[in-house]
């Protein structure tokens, strides 16, 4: 065979009684590097998704691939585009929380508080709102938060291929899936909270079974820790992926989590309080390497807070109302279990039927056509577990909104995708993309 | 939907401008701006209306312009925001159209040839430092003529823990606002998501195009005049039409 | 143990049709189309408390190429229509669909413009599960369902036979509009 190359950095060979003895020598790495890069042959296109196991759903990826490196990432969003915001301006604002809550999935409760603060900032009615409605939706939030985040952590694992992660993230966010049940009557999409309130009160049991629910879940949570914090192979996945700084998440608008990892305590519970979040005691935890690993620890660290303001909510409900007194816009009966289900109560029926025409006519009135909200515009944002959630809600005065848009923190979030993920390697892709977090349902809405 | 002719500015017979009403209640909402004269109740705009309500008008107004003081640290804001202008030699009853405050919320009226300008005083002054955009949202609102399409956007501060509102305003004949992104590179995907919901072209964004719809999509779905879609449900015998082809009440 | 150990000469006598039936149902392998909400309660199907793996359908396929079962579980949009049919047309025959939940069913509350009004526009469907969304147990009932429409699938000439007969009976059925009564 042919012995001499002209290339200098090509292994030259002699002949030699043992054999053939090739001498290799280096090049110049900046020359390899440059004609490597000049050959372009490795350079491809990929594109991954929509439909993807290690996706998050329904995202679509494409990446320009120089081997093994991702030279450009781009998201392709819209395929499940859901037309919720038009579907409200169809409906009640009463109704509104059914669609509102369908949005972001896995954030069930944030959607509705969000939804009912602006439509109560619209209808000026946020100082009517009882003591005890705020405190169940906090908890209730609250609730969600580690749901959402037990969810994030699982789906992540398993994306990473650590199936344990998964199966123990699951079975933990069966255990609140189950209080929701017997909340709500739903495992998810609840509908629950409502403009002025909530749709009924707490069921009896409940804070007895959340208290219960509380103490397994702080045997749980270490957990995690045994199983994750400090395992070797998750860090190494982990840690210097998907960084992206402080500047970074101001100039691309993201909240949540991945704000918080770059150090910054910011928290809109904090901030700009609501539901009266600023009587309760939880810190907000922070890290300070802004990759996917102190992503993680801020979640894990934001589920042990939560639990604390879930038992200080159940030390601080006291009896009382959870619907606005005033009966213009206040659900017209508390539902009541029947034999075929939740529905008005029959003593309601009785009186309106029986002995008042005003009542029948009113609740009829309420029911079909709904209660009109004054004109004007509203802002109303909450932490969900994913970043900022605002609502900005328009009223024309009518029965219906006239237009309700809805920040998703996951819309916003997933924009930093293509910084967090351009010159890193494929498969941190994956780690970078759960460790946002983003759920299409939010995303497309 | 309403049934109603788009008078835009004119009065309707529901505020007579020779009636006396200087000894009437006030009644929220009498001022500010009217953007819609509704008549009728029930939606009914096929055929004659039989419901009784036909000759109902009322005049759908938002919150106008509001006067000095504004409260709080309102004042602060549109002082700074204003001086900070005038420096920059941007008279501000040019640059904003108006200031509304409504609902403990404070908006300023943004003229569209000046927002890059006003978004980006809001963002590096000092004083002000706004510098989390929180995206924009569209509104269209078909019957307030010359100005049907808004772009509403909210910018918080973390610096001063505040959150104020920009909007401006588009007409349909000519959908254009200058775009955001070299100042809130965070608009990208919200100016596209608007874009491709109301068609409002955002001037100076890198690459509007759709981003919920397919790429070959027609029109804008969630302008007011793009019907709601979906398929009549037939049932039993029945047929349960769209939602958008119901009665309704507003 | 069981059927096997009472057989008297080791022989068990079978058609060809239920042999075959038998063995398609019990390995059955779902790809994962995942949407919307329903996706999450399929992953918690799969996960520990439910527990697919009882009846051997916890190997959910990331290709559709080794996938025989699409679950389309959640809203399926105009724009995800077209994805949906080529997952579907890359996977292996014998295939078979379950639309889970009311979206993926009928559209369900999503009557609009950015919703395919029924998964059954797209892609043939062999099981309809209703809920918004189905909880896992539903989602099992389902799954258990095609098991036994799996089982008794008919071959060749039976399933031409079979065909004719449903078309036949499918021509002599009453339109929904002129149905009368209540549920009848």
């Amino acid at each position: 065979m042919s012995t001499q190359s002209p290339d200098a950095s090509a292994a030259s060979a002699r002949e030699t009684t043992e054999g053939t003895v090739y001498t290799v020598t280096g090049g110049d790495w900046d020359e390899v590097a440059e004609s490597a890069a000049r050959a372009d042959d490795e350079r491809i296109v990929v594109n991954m998704g929509p439909q993807h196991p290690s996706t998050h759903g329904v995202l679509r990826l494409i990446l320009e691939i120089d081997g093994e490196t991702v030279t450009e990432a781009r998201c392709g969003i819209g395929y499940l585009h859901t037309g919720i915001e038009k579907n409200l301006e169809f409906r009640t604002w009463t109704q509104g929380t059914t669609f509102v809550t369908r949005m972001d999935y896995l954030t069930s409760f944030f959607n509705e508080t969000a939804y009912c603060l602006a439509v109560e900032k619209l209808l000026g009615i946020e100082d009517q709102i009882t003591d005890r409605a705020s405190v169940i939706r906090v908890l209730l939030m609250e609730l969600n938060r580690l749901s959402s985040h037990l969810v994030c952590i699982a789906t992540g694992g398993m994306e990473l291929g650590a199936t344990t992660i998964m199966i123990y993230g699951f079975r933990d966010r069966e255990m609140i899936l189950d209080l929701y049940e017997l909340i709500t009557g739903l495992r998810m999409n609840h509908a629950y909270i409502r403009p002025g309130g909530l749709a009924q009160d707490l069921p009896s049991g409940a804070v007895d079974q959340i208290r219960e629910f509380v103490r397994k879940m702080r045997k749980n949570l270490p957990e995690y820790d045994k199983l994750a914090t400090g395992n070797p192979i998750f860090k190494a996945r982990m840690q210097d992926v998907g960084h992206l700084d402080l500047a970074g998440c101001m100039a691309l608008g993201a909240t949540g989590p991945i704000l918080r990892s770059t150090g910054l305590p910011h928290d809109l519970r904090k901030a700009q309080p609501y539901c009266g979040y600023e009587t309760y005691d939880f810190e907000v935890p922070t890290a300070e390497s802004a990759d996917a690993y102190g992503r993680f620890l801020v979640r894990l660290e934001e589920m042990r807070q939560s639990l604390d303001i879930v038992e200080q909510c159940l030390d601080r409900l006291k009896p009382g109302p959870v619907m606005v007194a005033d009966k213009k816009i206040a659900w017209p009966a508390q539902l009541a279990h029947g034999p075929d289900g939740l529905g008005n109560s029959l003593d309601h029926i009785k009186q309106i039927m029986g002995t008042s025409m005003e009542a029948l006519i009113h609740h009829f009135k309420l029911v079909t056509e709904g209660f009109r909200v004054p004109p004007g515009q509203a802002y109303a944002a909450v932490e969900s577990p994913k970043g900022e959630l605002g609502v900005h809600a328009v009223s024309d005065g009518g029965t219906r909104p006239f237009r309700v848009h809805f920040r998703d923190p996951s819309f916003t979030n997933l924009q930093a995708m293509a910084a967090m993920c351009e010159g890193g390697q494929v498969a941190d892709v994956i780690v970078a993309v759960a460790s946002i977090d983003p759920v299409m349902g939010g995303v497309d809405r | 939907m309403s049934g109603e002719n788009g008078t835009g500015g004119a009065r309707g017979p529901g505020e007579d401008p020779e009636r006396d009403t200087a000894n009437l209640p006030g009644m929220r909402g009498a001022g500010g701006e009217e953007i819609r004269v509704q008549r009728g109740m029930f939606g009914a705009n096929n055929g004659g209306d039989t419901s009784g309500y036909g000759g109902l008008v009322r005049s759908v107004r938002l919150p106008g312009a509001s006067a000095r003081p504004y409260g709080g640290w309102f004042d602060e804001v549109a002082d700074e925001l204003e001086g900070a202008l005038e420096e920059q030699g941007l008279l501000p009853e040019n640059a904003l159209d108006k200031t509304v405050v409504d609902r403990g919320e404070l908006t300023f009226h943004v003229e569209r040839e000046h927002l890059v300008r006003v978004a980006r005083t809001l963002r590096d002054d000092p004083a002000l430092r706004f510098e989390l955009c929180t995206g924009v949202s569209g509104v269209h609102y078909p019957h307030d003529t010359g100005r049907e399409l808004h772009a509403v956007y909210h910018l918080r501060s973390l610096t001063h823990n505040r959150l104020i509102r920009l909007e401006v305003s588009a007409p349909d004949a000519d959908p254009h606002i200058p775009s955001l992104v070299p100042v809130y590179p965070t608009n990208d995907w919200h100016e596209r998501e608007t874009w491709d919901f109301f068609g409002i072209v955002f001037d100076g964004h890198p690459a509007l195009t759709r981003i919920m719809m397919p790429d070959d999509w027609q029109g804008h779905p969630q302008r007011k005049d793009y019907p709601l879609g979906g398929i009549a449900v037939e049932y039993k015998g029945a047929q349960i039409p769209a939602p958008d082809q119901r009665r309704s009440y507003s | 143990m069981g059927l096997e150990e009472k057989l008297p000469s080791g022989f068990l006598l079978t058609t060809v049709e239920q042999a075959a039936g038998w063995v398609r149902k019990a390995s059955v392998f779902p790809a994962t189309f995942g949407l919307a909400c329903c996706a999450i309660e399929m992953m918690t199907t799969g996960a520990g408390r439910y527990d697919l793996a009882r009846f051997g359908m916890e190997v959910f396929r990331g290709s559709p190429r080794q996938a025989d079962l699409m679950i389309v579980a959640g809203r399926v949009s105009q724009k995800m229509a077209p994805v949906l049919r080529q997952v579907y047309d890359q996977m292996p025959s014998p295939k078979w669909v379950i639309s889970m939940g009311v979206c993926a069913s009928s559209g369900g509350m999503f009557n609009n413009y950015a919703i395919v009004q029924g998964v059954d526009h797209i892609v043939p469907v062999d099981i309809y599960l209703p809920g918004c969304p189905p909880r896992p147990e539903m989602l099992m009932d389902a799954i258990l369902k095609l098991h036994q429409k799996i089982q008794h699938t008919k071959l060749g000439v039976n399933a031409v036979e079979a065909a004719r007969e449903a078309e036949e009976a499918a021509l002599k059925a009453l339109p929904i509009i002129e149905m009368k009564g209540l549920l009848r």
